[in-house]
């Protein structure tokens, strides 16, 4: 049998079975629901005396009648504060130059240096196209570009997605490029180099700002370079399992590999003799290429007013940082327009091979160092409760506060004379408050 | 059949209708007997007072469109017009859309869905025996075939003496819809699902966009276990029946019936599931992609359907 219109016989049929319904509203709520879906969102993420974080996201997806989807999304934010430079606290004041090499700051006796030089502004684009095709196949394309004051980035990435077994259970395979370049302020610091730093002459002037004295030969940028870049390539596998009615699981498998500059190229560390008292401060260097394996396992089970959401992840790199990520999701609906959901995460994780809180002026100076307590051995966790509600005209609105907390840890290091009685591990505790809206 | 639509307009009060209502995993089961088939209804919902009302509601459309359109029933509105003797009956808006529905199936389909091929049933018995009928039965039953012949006009139907209509193929489907559309009227913040033994429309989406997972009809479902399949909105339905057929010298008939030659289908799938917009749409895809025989997935795959084949 040769069917008239072939291709078309669904379309065909699908307008006179609306004809049949007499129910146009019906096909204008499928249409509503088939066009553009919003999501906005404003974030605060704000660590107790350090740095503060203002996002605006606006995510726009368009699900087209072939069911591809298209998404852009648009993320802006600002970052203002302090952040650890990476030296150690002493028990006098300690003068820094700021990045630029034009200033500088002093940090008082026993507190942790922190530069509060940060002040940046991101804007980042991302969009993705999602095409099915062959009936259980799935390709996605997506591009995201980025750019602060000193950093761009540019990617490129693509998934494979295939159903089985009456789409019980989904295949994926997916590839991603990033390339990253960074233009430190006041140019990139050879690795391991002294940081010029000047005197600090006194606030007696008329703003009562604090003023700076630089050696007579000192010339600004003297011991910096250019712009630095580097690449990452990711690659990804991944099963998704319907198990029964309630229960869905997935289990991933992803290596990156990383190549070029990988360096903080504003933080420093400290070098101190035997009594602990800092004799040099020099800029920190880590390796040019990373190789890391991560695997993921996440558990969905629907119960009869909620969602039980479970992931724990494993990454190892060659660089020796091991982390392990337990993150769950507790939702429970409370009738039918709202419900809350409760979050708790635990990270924790093995310091890097080159990672030095200081370095002894004894010792030989290591190719690589660096003393960024977010490449140090830690334990962190977040306690979190959302809060959504539909409203009667179907968008939706959600409240996030959250607490986190980051406990570095001394990896092993002897602490000599007065670093003893100091706290080179200080916490970073943050909340975060988030509101969303959905239309 | 003015007297006929107000029969057939009311169906038993609402009250006595036979329909149970129990608690599941996330949401409310309303079961009740219509169409010879068992007829679920899923409502999102935790209020069982709320869903009762649902479930009566859906028994009382399904119960209406049985009355009305079943060939079985002496007062319904196709009996009415089996029995007018060449002469033009009177029909409702409804009817009229039915019958307009079925018009469109049989253009695009070249003739090979027509609802005036139900009389084949009466030389073609698909018990499992070997006995196939004589082909001068088949010829005479061939003569009162053809939609074509069938005049339908924005007030009435007139049909040939001696054809008949049957709108088995289209009426269950066209049921499930009708109760989805009357739950999204009169409960539009609650999801439904409507589900007339496999043939299935899901009212709206569900909160926080999960899934309904349904099982579906599976002749393998022995060996392979129920298919589940997750729904987010739209319609399912299925065409195929593994135990009705005819094994002669070796070959077996499917009880899927050629309209043009008075022959089974050669090699149509064992059942064929397919998601579409509407039960309605879903159903008739099904049944032409059985029409297609050994293409059926061939004819699916071409139209860029979600389906699911078994053979």
């Amino acid at each position: 049998m040769q069917l008239k219109n072939k291709g078309t016989v669904a379309t065909a049929l699908a307008g006179a079975a609306c004809a049949l319904l007499g129910s146009p509203a019906a096909q204008a709520e499928e249409e509503m629901l088939k066009d553009w879906q919003f999501d906005t969102a404003i974030l605060y993420y704000g660590e107790t005396d350090r740095v503060s974080l203002a996002e605006g996201v606006i995510n726009a997806t368009k699900t087209n009648d072939d069911d591809s989807i298209f998404n852009v999304k648009l993320v802006l934010d600002t970052l203002t504060g302090a952040s650890a430079n990476g030296a150690v606290a002493q028990p006098y004041a300690q003068t820094f130059s700021r990045p630029s090499g034009k200033d500088g700051y002093v940090v008082k006796a026993g507190e942790t240096p922190l530069d509060d030089t940060f002040r940046d502004t991101r804007v980042q684009v991302s969009s993705s196209w999602m095409q099915p095709f062959a009936d259980t196949w799935r390709a996605t394309g997506a591009v995201n570009v980025s750019n602060e004051y000193d950093y761009m980035s540019l990617g490129l990435s693509g998934l494979l997605e295939k159903d089985l077994f009456m789409r019980n259970t989904t295949l994926s395979a997916g590839l991603s490029f990033q390339f990253d370049s960074i233009d430190p302020v006041g140019g990139t610091p050879g690795a391991l180099t002294s940081m010029l730093t000047p005197t600090y002459i006194g606030d007696d002037n008329e703003e009562g700002e604090d003023e700076f004295e630089w050696d007579d030969d000192y010339e600004e940028g003297d011991n910096k370079t250019g712009s630095e870049s580097k690449t990452t390539t990711d690659l990804l596998v991944g099963v998704t399992q319907v198990i029964n009615r309630r229960m869905l699981m997935q289990f991933n498998y992803g290596l990156s590999v990383v190549d070029g500059y990988m360096t903080d190229p504003y933080k420093l560390l400290s070098v101190v003799d035997n009594a602990g008292i800092t004799q040099d401060v020099v800029y920190e260097g880590r390796p040019d290429s990373r190789t890391k394996h991560s695997f993921f396992v996440q558990t969905k089970y629907a119960l009869d007013s909620g969602v039980v959401d479970v992931s724990y992840r494993y990454a190892t790199d060659d660089w020796e940082i091991d982390s392990h990520t337990i993150d769950s999701r507790f939702r429970f609906n409370l009738g039918d327009n709202n419900y809350i959901q409760p979050h708790l995460r635990y990270y924790q994780q093995s310091a890097a091979e080159f990672y030095r809180p200081f370095l002894n002026q004894a010792d030989p100076l290591p190719m690589y160092a660096s003393a960024d307590y977010r490449v140090g051995e830690m334990t962190a966790y977040t306690l979190g409760l959302k809060y959504g509600h539909k409203m009667e005209n179907g968008h939706e609105w959600a409240v996030r506060a959250e607490y986190y907390q980051q406990d570095p840890k001394n990896a092993g290091f002897d602490e000599p004379g007065v670093l003893a009685d100091l706290d080179l591990y200080p916490s970073v505790k943050a909340v975060i408050l988030q509101f969303n809206y959905h239309f | 059949m003015a007297a006929n639509q107000a029969n057939t307009g009311s169906a038993a009060s609402t009250a006595e209708l036979p329909v149970s209502v129990q608690p599941r995993d996330g949401f409310m089961l309303g079961t009740f007997e219509a169409m010879a088939s068992p007829c679920e209804i899923l409502i999102e919902t935790t209020d069982s007072e709320l869903a009762r009302r649902i479930t009566r509601m859906a028994c009382n459309e399904a119960k209406r469109i049985e009355h009305k359109y079943s060939r079985y029933r002496p007062d319904s509105v196709i009996s009415a017009i089996n029995n007018s003797q060449g002469q033009p009956v009177n029909i409702d808006q409804e009817t009229l859309r039915l019958l307009s529905f079925a018009n469109t199936c049989y253009q695009l389909s070249d003739g090979m869905f027509d609802i005036t091929s139900g009389v084949l049933g009466k030389v073609w018995h698909f018990d499992g025996s070997d006995r196939l009928p004589d082909k001068a039965d088949i010829d005479a039953v061939l003569s009162l075939i053809g939609w074509h012949r069938v005049a339908l006009s924005p007030q009435t139907v007139t049909l040939p003496a001696g054809m008949q209509l049957d709108v088995g193929g289209i009426g269950k489907e066209y049921a499930v819809d009708c109760v989805a559309a009357l739950v999204s009227e009169q409960v539009p913040e609650v999801s439904v699902v409507v589900n007339f033994g496999g043939d299935i429309q899901v009212s709206r989406r569900r909160l926080n966009d999960q899934p309904w997972y349904i099982g579906i009809e599976n002749p393998l479902k022995e060996e392979q276990g129920e298919t589940l399949v997750k729904i987010y909105q739209g319609g399912l339905a299925t065409s195929g029946d593994a135990r009705r057929y005819l094994l002669h010298n070796g070959k077996r008939y499917s009880h899927i019936l050629n309209p043009n030659t008075g022959y089974p289908i050669e090699l149509p799938p064992r059942s064929v599931t397919v998601a579409a917009e509407s039960c309605t749409q879903a159903g008739l895809l099904a049944t032409l992609a059985m029409l297609q025989g050994q293409n059926a997935e061939g004819f699916l795959t071409e139209q860029g359907l979600t389906h699911w084949v078994y053979r």
